[in-house]
């Protein structure tokens, strides 16, 4: 082999959910036992999680797959000849022509996966940074107006036009403006904020920088929950970088516009991703959830105007200025533009990453890049959208995955989080599960959340029990309409949400009662 | 909060004794700081064990049998979310989402996050730590 001489660079995640399944000790394996000279990098994940730890080897013929590979395989690969891209019964092929990563359209998480995560120049050579300069081009309010034009909403949740938010501070009187990342992303199901903070920190870093500009903010928060230490770490690793090579600093590209960033460690509440409580928590204050108005893009943090974004919609602002708001907005459909970045969790065969246009059915997302449960039996129900997203059942897997249609089916999209159930999950359970957690992370401001989630929790028991259901039945719904209308936040607002579809969808797990049975 | 981090890391909880000087250095009332501590589940006000388990209770863990891994560790170790061992040896965690939830269920023991544990699995690394 002519390549024996050369150093082989070999690809191990250094994505914390490739780490829980031994990805250090293959990295730390393969070093030890080739039989050459190898450069292990330690990128991203490409987002088949089901294939962690996935190790790439760059060959002549491109990057070659190998996956899931235990640490006690790494010794039969190397004698394999896997430094060669040789056969193998793990290996998968050119990454790039997994048909599962094929069929996607990478925009947000393009670089992830691909790049070491932490490396500035493996950054600019794959396209980093074209959109900061186009942007630093153009005058802010064109920066917005582009924004604004590509269709971006909120990758949040609350999929709020990004562009009218800028707008809004843009025009807002004030020395001092922040920009804040949320990064609380608690959601169960959910994961595609950390997987960009640990495998492409630039971006975000850019897009931030980009919003700075675009606002005229000199500052800015990325607030990121604690339960993401390797997140945390490899934020403010690319923040120095960042600093060190003037992406950040007093003269950001040697443009007169300042622009400096840090970050902020949540304290383990759910709470906290909700904006305005997350600014409060920013503030160095109890997590507590604000009235609005005032909004926080006229007083957010300290009472500043300021722009509150997700790290996903962030994180897709590079590329709308570095190709255009056209381009963007080319992906999609009605109002919903631009890709989504889907997350497939909980009993599913292949779970992780898929990052598509909005428009995707939920049964092509589920039965097609999931392929079906990972226990095998079949899927009873998948809650999209977090523990404050709707329960539904298969016979709804023809919903598009768009903002309208999901809110239109009393349902939402939120974060893109996916969690599929198999045939064993007791929904009355799950029900009861998310008026507990509303009850245990409620920030406590507001008597509806507050006090509502207890006695949900307490009506729910009663009706599994049969206790005077058709009453209890009301009482829930009575209850769950209160919750909607008079809370202050999605937290109350929305924790109905899973209870109700799950009554509405699966009515037989609450039980029945002598009433009913006669 | 970065301080009661900052704390947290040094001490392994916030003394409640603390309060009043982080108050004191901080301009504030000792009700402000006892507020923000008791408001965010990771400030814990006593030592903790010598190992703290972590256990995801969230939705996509019980999805895959996460369940049985909370029944099964309180089981063995006999104490509840929030409880430290007799012997000091084990704190037990709930958490809510370590964000791997393509491949739970997850426990995280110490620093060190573990996917796709089983039962076994489980009893395994609750034995190593006792």
């Amino acid at each position: 082999m002519s390549a024996s001489d050369d150093v082989v660079i070999v690809y191990v995640p250094r994505d914390s959910a490739a780490k829980s399944v031994g990805a250090d000790a293959v990295a730390a394996g393969i070093a030890a036992a080739a039989d050459r000279p190898v450069h292990v990098v330690r990128n991203g994940s490409r987002g088949m999680l089901w294939l962690e730890p996935m190790v790439e080897v760059s060959t002549p013929a491109g990057r070659v797959a190998y996956g899931p590979v235990a640490p006690h395989d790494v010794e039969g690969l190397i004698a394999a000849g896997m430094l060669d891209g040789a056969e193998h019964p793990l290996r998968l092929g050119p990454t790039e022509e997994i048909a599962w990563l094929r069929d996607q359209t990478r925009v947000t998480f393009a670089r992830v996966g691909v790049v070491d995560p932490l490396s500035a120049e493996d950054y600019a050579a794959h396209g980093g940074l074209a959109g900061l300069r186009r942007a630093l081009s153009l005058t802010p309010a064109e920066v917005v107006a582009e924004v604004t034009e590509s269709g971006l909403r909120g990758r949040g949740g609350a999929g709020f036009p990004a562009g009218i938010k800028w707008k809004t501070v843009l025009g807002a009187e004030s020395e001092l403006k922040f920009v804040c990342c949320n990064a609380d992303e608690g959601d169960s199901g959910t994961f595609a904020d950390r997987m960009l903070m640990e495998g492409d920190p630039f971006t975000l870093i850019e897009g931030m920088t980009i919003a700075a500009w675009a606002v005229g903010a000199s500052e800015g928060y990325i607030y990121v929950r604690s339960e993401y230490p390797d997140a945390v770490d490899t934020l403010r690793a690319a923040i120095d970088t960042a600093r060190a090579h003037g992406w950040l600093g007093k003269r950001v590209l040697d443009h007169d516009f300042s622009f400096d960033l840090f970050v902020r460690v949540g304290g383990g509440a759910y709470i906290c991703g909700e904006e305005t409580s997350m600014l409060d928590s920013l503030e160095g204050k109890r997590g507590m959830v604000r009235a609005k108005p005032p909004i926080p893009a006229l007083e957010g943090l300290f009472g500043k105007p300021t722009v509150v974004n997700n790290v996903l919609t962030l994180g897709s602002v590079p590329m709308i200025l570095a190709d255009g708001a056209e381009a963007f907005a080319a992906h999609g459909v009605g109002r919903s533009r631009g890709t989504q970045v889907f997350q497939l969790g909980g009993n599913i065969a292949q779970g992780g990453i898929v990052e598509t246009a909005f428009g995707i059915t939920l049964g092509e997302l589920v039965d097609g890049y999931g392929g079906g449960t990972r226990s095998g039996r079949p899927v009873r129900a998948v809650q999209v959208g977090g523990p404050l997203g709707a329960y539904l059942p298969t016979s709804q897997f023809d919903l598009p995955m768009d903002y309208e249609a999901f809110a239109a089916a009393g349902a939402m999209v939120g974060h893109g989080g996916v969690v599929v159930f198999d045939d064993t999950v007791d929904m009355a359970g799950q029900a009861r599960f998310a008026m507990e957690f509303c009850a245990a992370e409620s920030c406590g401001k507001c008597t509806p959340c507050r006090v509502g989630a207890v006695r949900g929790v307490e009506v729910i028991d009663r009706i599994v029990a049969g206790e005077n259901r058709s009453a209890n039945l009301k009482l829930l719904n009575d209850l769950c309409h209160l919750m909607t209308e008079g809370s202050l936040c999605a937290m109350g607002g929305l924790t109905p949400m899973p209870v109700k579809s799950a009554l509405a969808h699966f009515p037989g797990d609450f039980g029945t009662t002598t009433e009913e049975k006669r | 909060m970065p301080i009661l981090h900052a704390v947290m890391e040094d001490m392994g909880y916030v003394d409640p004794a603390a309060i009043p000087i982080l108050a004191e250095e901080l301009n504030l009332s000792r009700a402000d700081v006892h507020g923000v501590v008791t408001f965010y589940h990771d400030f814990r006000q006593t030592p903790p064990g010598r190992t703290t388990v972590r256990i995801c209770r969230a939705e996509a863990c019980q999805a895959v049998g996460g369940r049985t891994l909370e029944e099964r560790a309180k089981t063995r170790l006999g104490v509840g979310f929030g409880e430290t061992t007799d012997d000091g040896a084990v704190s037990l965690e709930q958490v809510f989402c370590f964000g791997n939830c393509a491949i739970g269920p997850t426990v995280q023991v110490d620093e060190r996050l573990y996917g796709r544990v089983s039962p076994e699995q489980l009893d395994h690394l609750l034995e190593v730590t006792a």
